[in-house]
């Protein structure tokens, strides 16, 4: 990524100007409701989500979050799906660089902020990272319950049986618990939060993490945090515990057998090959010049050689 | 009080309800001892749902006050409890059964499901175990555990009654509020429903409140009765006294209804 | 060989520059004015100010033409430029008795002061497409009437109001402050204040249907339109400089006054009740729909058991705002791979369970 592309055409640039401004009266705000939720772990603080030129559902949430805590020596990691590539976090990386003038990169390692839709990256976050999750629902028990108002008294009081009732149900009807993604966890032995569609995968990554978890849903106007080293811990039974996905097959680029996995249809033949979704892991390790099936035959693939081009420079 | 007397378990004093200015209940005053039963009869319209609400603590009285005595012998004011105490109290130590099953199971959620939720909510975290659990009540209510699975929605209506009960006494609950937990039931569903029942209050030695119109089941189940006329307590008494020998003219008037009927 | 999909950046600007392609259409037919949008298709201007909230024709208009017709494109626009304009404070309470009334009908009088004024209405109009109109044509000049000299025109639910026989408006500046949507997170219950401020901007069609839903038994609330007026009216702020008000312009709004089911008790007499419904420019249903939607939703207040959709308040204003909810509908096109993916899996491994547990059962049942 090469920073700040002039996507957009000349009367963009007035917006951009009044949306910074926005952003600007915008933040304390914000960053009242992040320090609130870091106090409270797991906890929904709401604010006043403003209307950001960008969809309801599409991120909203985490751009605010990002914007009120991005600084001037940051460095921006946006990803959709564990790719840095895809449409949203190209389309959300452009606003920041044309809103905020900040340095960007695909390099998990040198973002200083990551905003994320739906993954955790591979790499272990450090302390000095801030992981922005975009979320759409962050009611963990709004499936069971839609009453906001009912909601709430629920976690206040730490009614929290329902949630397990639910996974009764799931293991009395399959076998084991059904749910694959947005699996429900409980921060700091308090509060049962919803962690944002990610696999379940994910989840173990967010125990103990070193680097600050910042939760924003923009159309629900929620924030809420999992501050550092903090216990995260998957809901569960004890004759069922938590269980985390595993693949059959290694990465077909790079051979990894430890990441997530994005399945590719490659002909109508049932063809199926299998890659990391975390695309800057992925690239990382066949700079390193680990190798999966599908480039056996390649020593060097193009894709590669400009990284270690770019990197010799 | 006499030393050697045992506290209530419950004592409500001067209960007093009113919607929009009209009085559903008034100055209502009583005392529930552990593994008493206590049948409120009256008509419709009489107030007994409503004090049943207030002993409940489903609806907030306007004046008067509740005392409840909790595990550790000591009664506490039920209006200053925290709502966190108080909903936890409501869901392990007490039982509400009402007369439509839908308010008080979940339909959507399976037998073992409805059995297992205040496991649960109480921190019960071994499948197995809860399953058990529920098995275990399914088979004290007289339902095949081959049912454990289905929802309520496949149930009968007298099956439902008898899950709903099954669903409160998980938790081993010393007081049970019921609301006409045999209405609306087919007469030979409703004599199987009572002595259930009946047995599984002799034999978990549990106090009931148990609101009904029909004063063979008050006689069949309740040890005390008090009877309800437009929120006034009119008489109360023994159940066999009150039936056999009503004072008012007014439980003259039910009883000799019944027996006319 | 595999290539993992790149360009995204490329593939937006190529799709965007398309769409500008698109929004202009074919150059031999001249392109259209913001101007004409404004007059020709007022109507539409009127809904994009109105659940856009923010009064500015030329404005609305353009965003309209950014977005290709699309209403609730428009809105989002208008929304997202909204939000970013200095806040300079609050007008006065506006006083729709002293509108410049171009309509103005009551169903529940015969005659009134004033009398019954049609205005501009599609009301009584046959649906005939009008073929003529394929051509470009001048148009008819419309009758006029000379003005009549600076009277307010007295409203009806005033009139009832002289007899005591509707509850009274709360006055302004009593009880609680009035809350700031735009400002604030919306909380459960919402005053009225909150509410109205949260219908006014909801969407016209969802209003319309819940406003139907109550006339056919869903929170039925026996609603007669005590009238409905649309006109100028100038919007006034207190300068504190200077300690009056100082008027700012005029805007158009319709606004609509339902009165409703009565109440009272043994004690109290019984009063009709209200429902209320306020719109920039020309807004008629959405007017009378959140003057439904807004009596259903007091239920409470009256003591009227909530089973009705229109008299759930959480149900209602969390789903009216259009903006939030075609974002959040719309977003299930972006990817959602990586969710697809555990889902897959998971199904997966649960349907070569139940094989397993198929196959093992039928040596079984073969014996």
């Amino acid at each position: 990524m090469t920073g700040n592309t002039p996507m957009a055409d000349y009367n963009f640039a007035y917006l951009d100007e009044q949306t910074k401004r926005m952003i600007e009266q915008t933040k304390r705000m914000i960053r009242r409701a992040i320090l609130k939720a870091i106090a409270v772990p797991g906890y929904q603080v709401p604010f006043a989500s403003r209307e950001m030129p960008m969809p309801y559902g599409w991120g909203t949430g985490g751009v605010q979050v990002t914007a009120a805590i991005l600084g001037p020596d940051d460095v921006l990691k946006v990803i959709d799906q564990g790719a840095d590539d895809t449409t949203n976090a190209v389309s959300i990386r452009a606003f920041f660089a044309r809103t905020a003038r900040v340095a960007v990169t695909t390099a998990t390692a040198d973002a200083t902020i990551i905003q994320t839709r739906h993954r955790i990256p591979e790499a272990t976050l450090t302390a000095d990272q801030v992981l922005v999750y975009q979320v759409p629902i962050p009611e963990p028990l709004r499936f069971l319950e839609p009453r906001e108002t009912e909601t709430r008294t629920m976690h206040a009081l730490s009614e929290y049986g329902l949630m397990h009732v639910k996974l009764y149900e799931d293991i009395a009807r399959h076998g084991h618990i059904a749910t694959a993604y947005a699996y429900p966890v409980q921060v700091a032995g308090r509060y049962v939060m919803d962690p944002s569609p990610i696999p379940k995968f994910d989840n173990p990554k967010m125990d103990d993490c070193p680097a600050l978890q910042l939760f924003g849903a923009g159309r629900e106007k929620r924030i809420y945090a999992i501050p550092p080293h903090t216990r995260v811990v998957s809901l569960d039974f004890e004759d069922h515990p938590f269980e985390r996905n595993r693949f059959d097959v290694p990465c077909a680029l790079c051979g990894a057998t430890d990441s997530y996995l994005d399945e590719v249809v490659t002909d109508d033949q049932g063809g199926r090959m299998h890659v990391c979704s975390d695309t800057d892991h992925c690239e990382s390790r066949r700079a390193k010049g680990h190798r999966g099936t599908m480039l056996a035959d390649e020593p060097v693939h193009p894709a590669d050689r400009r990284s270690k081009l770019e990197a010799a420079e | 009080m006499n030393a050697n007397t045992p506290a209530p378990l419950l004592e409500a004093r001067s209960l007093s309800k009113s919607y929009g200015g009209r009085p559903a209940c008034r100055q209502v005053s009583l005392s529930l001892d552990a593994g008493e039963v206590l049948a409120i009869v009256g008509e419709s319209g009489s107030g007994k749902s409503t004090l049943l609400n207030l002993l409940s603590g489903r609806l907030v009285p306007d004046t008067g006050s509740i005392r409840y005595r909790m595990r550790d012998g000591v009664a506490r004011d039920l209006a200053r409890m925290p709502e966190a105490e108080r909903r936890l109290l409501a869901r392990t130590d007490w039982g509400f059964v009402h007369q439509d099953a839908a308010l008080g199971l979940r339909m959507n959620v399976s037998a073992g499901g409805n059995i297992g939720e205040r496991l649960m909510a109480v921190g019960g975290r071994h499948y197995g175990d809860i399953r058990a659990t529920a098995a275990n009540w399914l088979t004290r209510v007289e339902i095949a555990v081959d049912r454990i699975d289905d929802k309520p929605t496949a149930y009968s209506g007298g099956m439902r009654q008898r899950l709903q009960i099954a669903r409160n006494l998980v938790t081993s609950p010393r007081l049970v509020f019921m609301d006409e937990p045999t209405g609306g039931l087919d007469v030979s569903v409703q004599a199987r429903l009572l002595d259930l029942i009946r047995g599984l209050v002799a034999d978990l030695g549990l106090a009931v409140v148990l609101v009904t119109h029909d004063l063979a089941v008050a006689r069949l189940l309740s040890h005390r009765i008090i009877v309800m006329k437009e929120g006034h307590v009119i008489e109360s008494g023994l159940t066999d006294r009150v039936l056999d020998d009503p004072q008012a003219p007014y439980t003259q008037l039910l009883v000799s209804s019944v027996l006319a009927a | 060989m595999y290539v993992a999909v790149k360009g995204g950046e490329r593939a937006i600007a190529n799709a965007h520059r398309l769409l500008a392609d698109k929004r202009r259409g074919d150059r031999q037919v001249p392109e259209i004015g913001v101007d004409q949008i404004d007059g020709q298709l007022a109507l539409a201007v009127d809904r994009v100010m109105t659940e856009g909230s923010l009064y500015d024709r030329k404005l609305a208009a353009l965003a309209i033409k950014q977005a290709r017709g699309d209403l609730i494109e428009a809105i989002f626009l208008v929304r997202a430029y909204r939000t970013t304009l200095p806040r300079f404070g609050f007008s006065e309470p506006l006083d729709t008795a002293a509108m410049q009334v171009r309509r103005r009908i009551s169903a529940t009088y015969k005659d009134l002061p004033g009398g019954q004024v049609l205005g501009p209405t599609f009301d009584y109009t046959h649906r005939l497409i009008d073929f003529a109109l394929m051509a470009d044509s001048e148009g008819e000049a419309p009758a006029t009437a000379p003005a009549e000299a600076e009277e307010r025109m007295l409203r009806v639910t005033d009139i009832i109001g002289a007899e005591d026989m509707i509850e009274a408006n709360p006055a302004p500046g009593e009880g609680q402050p009035v809350g700031d949507l735009t400002r604030d997170p919306l909380g459960f219950p919402a005053g009225r204040d909150l509410r109205l401020q949260n219908l006014a901007r909801g969407d016209e069609g969802f209003l319309l249907a819940l406003g139907y839903s109550t006339q056919r038994g869903y929170g039925r609330n026996h609603p007669f339109v005590g009238e409905i007026r649309m006109g100028e009216v100038e919007v006034e702020m207190l300068n504190e400089d200077l300690g009056f008000a100082v008027p700012l312009g005029d805007i158009t709004l319709t606004e609509c006054q339902m009165v409703n089911q009565f109440k009272g008790s043994l004690t109290e007499a019984p009063r009709f009740t209200r429902g209320y419904g306020l719109g920039f420019g020309h807004c008629e249903r959405k007017a009378m729909s959140m003057a439904l939607v807004d009596r259903a939703l007091r239920a409470d207040e009256f003591e009227e058991e909530r089973k009705g959709p229109a008299q759930d308040e959480e149900f209602v204003l969390s789903h009216s705002d259009n903006v939030q909810a075609t974002g959040f509908v719309e977003h299930l096109k972006l990817p959602h791979y990586v969710d697809f993916q555990a889902e897959i899996s998971m199904l997966r491994a649960m349907r070569a369970e139940v094989a397993q547990r198929l196959a093992g059962q039928v040596p079984e049942a073969a014996e």
